[in-house]
């Protein structure tokens, strides 16, 4: 019956166009189990780095969920709407968006083999990320110097916990960025290099989306009470 | 490595770009210019007394959620297509596990405040008994 109608269509019928089988009247040459064997190393390691980012942001979410309960916990001290400074969340937000950018372009390049740009749109990116950084490390410093520091009590600890951990992955970003940038200097673009570039970006896109919660719940939705 | 990486149909790994041309770029364009309107609204939508203040916070999150489709669309390459379904499988059960650890952490919470005896009202009766 199915044999007719694929003959009248003229091509072979799908049956699982989304290849949950991975395999079957699809005629996937694909993954792991099905007719295609192992998947190229470039798939199965961008996979593997994406189940540790999901669980890297579950992390974050354990943080976020702790933050939200401690939020009216001020012990009498400040709340957000007292130290919040949206004018700096604004240009912080838009130097990580805009680094964020720029890893993509860089990616493009390095698709390219262009060593010129790749390296140039690398270099903004960790420029972006190191004006990120230094923007929150000086609010911290502010906040801290103004008597509110995480002792201050449970709201402020769970503020410096959940925003300095943002920002110690962004630390950890630019000094793999830096790492990264020396490899393909010195070794050009090699398969293994590519793909920890691509874990790189990957990692560098889950933290701007981390950010996009943080400064929508800590900041936007503290500094309007 | 790379060759046999580049001629594989089967799944992509998230980020991978699809194009060959330099089109991939107006690809991210559009995504940086979806992402900063939606937080420059945000932040308007924070700052301004013109709205009903109680909505403000689900706007928020809203336009949060909508951000966060941008990034994973424009900038992780994450799509609904029959090569990407390993990555939205894994997508969706960690929203779940988001979903469950906020949203049941704030219930609980929130039921513990309400229904628990303040601490002053505790402590009196332990030093009672």
């Amino acid at each position: 019956m199915n044999a007719t109608v694929a003959e009248r269509v003229g091509r072979p019928l799908i049956q699982d166009p989304h290849r949950l089988g991975h395999g079957g009247d699809g005629g996937d040459r694909a993954v792991g189990h099905g007719d295609g064997g192992p998947a190229p190393k470039k798939i199965i390691v961008g996979f593997g780095f994406w189940i540790f980012l999901l669980s890297d942001i579950i992390m974050f979410s354990a943080i976020f969920a702790t933050y939200a309960v401690l939020q009216g916990a001020t012990a009498g001290g400040p709340a957000g709407s007292d130290l919040f400074d949206l004018h700096n969340v604004w240009v912080e937000t838009l130097s990580l968006l805009l680094s964020s950018f720029a890893c993509g372009l860089a990616m493009i390049a390095a698709h390219r083999r262009n060593m010129l740009w790749t390296q140039l749109w690398l270099l903004v990116t960790g420029v972006l990320g190191a004006i990120f950084l230094s923007l929150e490390l000086h609010e911290f410093a502010d906040l801290i110097a103004r008597g509110a520091g995480p002792q201050r009590s449970a709201f402020l600890s769970g503020f410096f916990t959940l925003v300095g951990c943002h920002g110690l992955h962004i630390s950890c970003g630019l000094l793999w960025l830096g790492t990264m940038m020396a490899q393909i200097g010195a070794r050009g673009f090699r398969a293994n290099i590519i793909r920890r570039l691509m874990c790189f970006s990957l990692f560098w896109h889950a933290l701007d989306i981390v950010w996009v919660a943080l400064f929508t719940i800590v900041y936007l939705m503290g500094a309007g009470k | 490595m790379s060759d046999q990486a580049d001629n594989y149909r089967g799944d992509v790994a998230p980020g991978d770009e699809h194009a060959t041309t330099l089109s991939e770029v107006g690809h991210y364009l559009i995504g940086l210019v979806l992402a900063l309107g939606l937080t420059a609204t945000s932040f308007w939508v924070a700052s301004t007394h013109a709205l009903w203040g109680p909505g403000i916070p689900i706007g928020l999150c809203v336009l949060a959620i909508a951000q966060m489709g941008i990034h994973l669309v424009f900038f992780l390459h994450i799509t609904t297509g029959p090569d990407n379904t390993n990555n939205v499988l894994a997508l969706a059960f960690g929203v779940l596990i988001v979903f469950l650890v906020v949203v049941g952490s704030l219930w609980i919470m929130a039921n513990l405040n309400r229904d628990m005896m303040p601490m002053d009202e505790l402590m009196n009766m332990q030093i009672q008994r």
